[in-house]
């Protein structure tokens, strides 16, 4: 997530703008990570992977297959869905308990990704696929009009996923695997399904962020926003939906804030943006809205 | 004279016969050890030489990760921030004042020591995956803020350090120094996890509440470990950085090699020390070898390197070094010996192994 932040005269327009806009794409991907954790409690480190395939498929999909961009956009979301519940179901479902095991299955799940983009694609970035072109001045800050779609579909998306979660069925299994796995398969959910549906639901989320906010896609593209996405999904607590959003809202405004004020050592924002989540979770061992899980024996 | 001397021998290999050749799992250890020390006459590229060297470093700090999250159950994703303090340390010592290697190694360590006490103290208030994440973040943070320090060596990092043999291009002594160092330092932690305190960091992991019941300070132990695995890690960062010659933090900081602890690791199998030293030694010559041998396979050779990973634990969950030992090894129940899989009865005291 390489965000050319035009620095202004009116400094905080720009970090209440630029920061906006960060935060929904991070939001979107944490909310992912922190639902698909919540319910089946795996830490799945390709989900940036994911949101990078994405990416490569919209380009595949427009410039070799000749589509247009919004059935491509579609297109790559839906076999990035259909490929991240293959590998739930086949891989990590069945690895379940190994915790250690699961963790290195999903980083060789994303460095097989990788190292077939790497492959297929080469390591130089894609040419750029222009969605929309144009910018727009706001409040005087220049936004392209490509990050005020990204920013309306991340926010659309986050209340789709929260009326998903709150008003249907589906929602009230998820959540209540979420809860306590052994009695809601006992209730007659099931949960294997469950956490396959939920991580169909986070990868779309992940899809879209990557096929519609990342113009040009690079096969090393998805180490940085997981180290992102991490330091947001524990400081909001793991598991916790308002809290990953809440905390993509406080780390991207932190990012911005720092690219803004000190633009001359801007590659310091992960490194305060990380210090910043240490301090917290020093304080509050379980997040800021972490439920304390009881010390499972 | 003469009587004496075949008395010792013989005594010598009935030990030999009791104590090793009993199981083989012991039998392929010293037939290792001894492959190790012989590598350089069978082959003297210096290609390969490196790539061992490498392994061997690789290998102790495998085995360092394995001594502190394997065994305690501390998951710690930021174990390049020893390895990386190590290596600066000595580096810094060794350019700036001009140091010879063997002080600058076991300082680099102590330095690790100190940091992986700065980094365990406040630590230990998190437990399962916010430690691993809050682990994660500190060699990050160091390595965004190394190229902010003047005389660090900016994001070049630093150059120009002396090797540990300051004869010009003697790869293998070098290797002969770190194969010999790992095969120490492998047995110590080895011997570490088999002592009381092994016993205390193992049942930590398994039941941290029953071993505070106990009337042990878990935090304590906890502490102890996040020490010796780093005073570990922190002799392989030194001696990476000395074969290497540069200290550069997009080497030695970097998530990959925290993440690449841990993928080594879990593939030979946690908990048991040679499980993390057979895995680099499988992982790390199958990603590097073919480097040398053609290019078309040099450019699968990471895809192969995942995958083979991701079959072997999706077959084996313990890891692929734990499986081989559960399938060829059996405890007997009574005086809970290790016994080959295929006898009837215990070795020792003869009950029927079921």
């Amino acid at each position: 997530m390489r965000r050319q932040v035009l620095v202004s005269e009116n400094m905080a327009e720009s970090i209440l703008i630029n920061g906006l806009i960060t935060s929904g794409v991070y939001a979107l991907l944490a909310v992912g990570f922190s639902l698909i954790f919540g319910v089946a409690r795996i830490v799945n480190l390709a989900h940036t992977a994911f949101y990078m395939l994405a990416a490569y498929l919209v380009f595949t999909f427009t410039s070799r297959l000749g589509l247009p961009i919004p059935l491509s956009i579609c297109l790559s979301v839906v076999s990035v869905a259909i490929v991240g519940m293959l590998s739930y179901q086949i891989v990590i479902d069945r690895l379940r308990g190994h915790e250690a095991t699961i963790l290195i299955a999903t980083i060789a799940i994303a460095l097989i990704i990788q190292e077939s983009m790497l492959l297929a694609y080469g390591s130089s970035a894609t040419p750029a696929i222009r969605l929309i072109t144009g910018y727009q001045k706001i409040l005087g800050v220049k936004v392209f009009y490509r990050e005020l779609v990204a920013f309306g579909v991340a926010i659309i998306l986050l209340v789709v996923t929260w009326a998903i979660l709150m008003k249907t069925r589906l929602g009230i299994a998820i959540r209540s695997t979420a809860q306590d796995r052994e009695i809601a398969n006992l209730m007659g959910i099931n949960v294997t399904r469950t956490g396959m549906i939920t991580m169909g639901i986070a990868l779309v989320l992940a899809a879209i962020a990557g096929a519609v906010v990342e113009s040009t896609a690079r096969p090393f593209m998805w180490m940085s926003p997981l180290v992102t996405v991490l330091a947001i999904v524990v400081l909001g607590g793991l598991g916790s939906i308002k809290g990953s959003f809440i905390a993509a809202f406080i780390l991207g405004f932190v990012e911005t804030i720092v690219t803004v004020m000190i633009s001359e050592q801007a590659y310091l924002k992960e490194a305060v943006a990380l210090a910043f989540m240490l301090a917290v979770i020093l304080m509050r061992p379980e997040g800021l809205f972490g439920v304390r899980f009881e010390e499972e024996r | 004279m003469i009587s004496t001397v075949i008395a010792y021998v013989s005594r010598g290999y009935k030990e030999l016969r009791g104590e090793i050749f009993v199981l083989p799992s012991r039998t392929v250890v010293v037939i290792f050890c001894l492959m190790l020390f012989l590598v350089p006459v069978i082959t003297g590229n210096p290609h390969y030489l490196s790539i061992l060297t490498l392994t061997c470093i690789f290998a102790i700090f495998a085995a360092s990760w394995d001594l502190l999250s394997g065994f305690t159950g501390q998951m710690n994703f930021g174990h390049a921030a020893f390895f990386g303090v190590a290596a600066y340390t000595a580096a810094l010592l060794n350019v700036y004042i001009g140091l010879p290697p063997w002080l600058t190694i076991p300082i680099g360590a102590i330095a690790a020591v100190l940091v992986s006490l700065i980094l365990g103290v406040p630590c230990l208030r998190l437990r399962g995956i916010y430690l691993a994440f809050g682990t994660l973040a500190f060699p990050l943070i160091i390595k965004d803020i190394i190229p902010a320090i003047p005389g660090a060596g900016g994001t070049l990092g630093v150059q120009g350090i002396k090797a540990i043999v300051p004869i010009s291009s003697s790869p293998v002594i070098e290797y002969y120094i770190a194969a010999a160092l790992m095969v120490v330092l492998g047995f110590i932690m080895w011997k570490i996890t088999d002592s009381k305190t092994g016993l205390i960091f193992h049942a930590i992991r398994e039941d941290e509440v029953t071993v505070r019941a106990s009337g042990i300070n878990t935090t304590r132990y906890k502490l102890l470990a996040f020490c010796l695995s780093g005073f570990f890690a922190g002799i392989a960062g030194g001696l990476y950085v000395h074969l290497i010659g540069v200290a550069s933090p997009d080497a030695v900081f970097t998530l990959t090699l925290s993440f690449q602890a841990i993928i080594w690791a879990v593939f030979g199998g946690i908990a048991t020390i040679y499980g993390a030293i057979a895995g680099v030694f499988i992982l790390y010559s199958l990603y590097s070898l073919p480097e040398y041998l053609s290019f078309s396979i040099s450019e699968l050779r990471m895809l192969l390197v995942a995958v083979i990973v991701l079959l072997v634990l999706f077959f084996m969950p313990e890891g692929l070094i734990t499986w081989i030992r559960d399938k060829t090894e059996k405890t007997c129940p009574r005086c809970k010996l290790q016994n080959v899989a295929w006898r009837k009865t215990c070795r020792v005291c003869r009950v029927e192994l079921d």
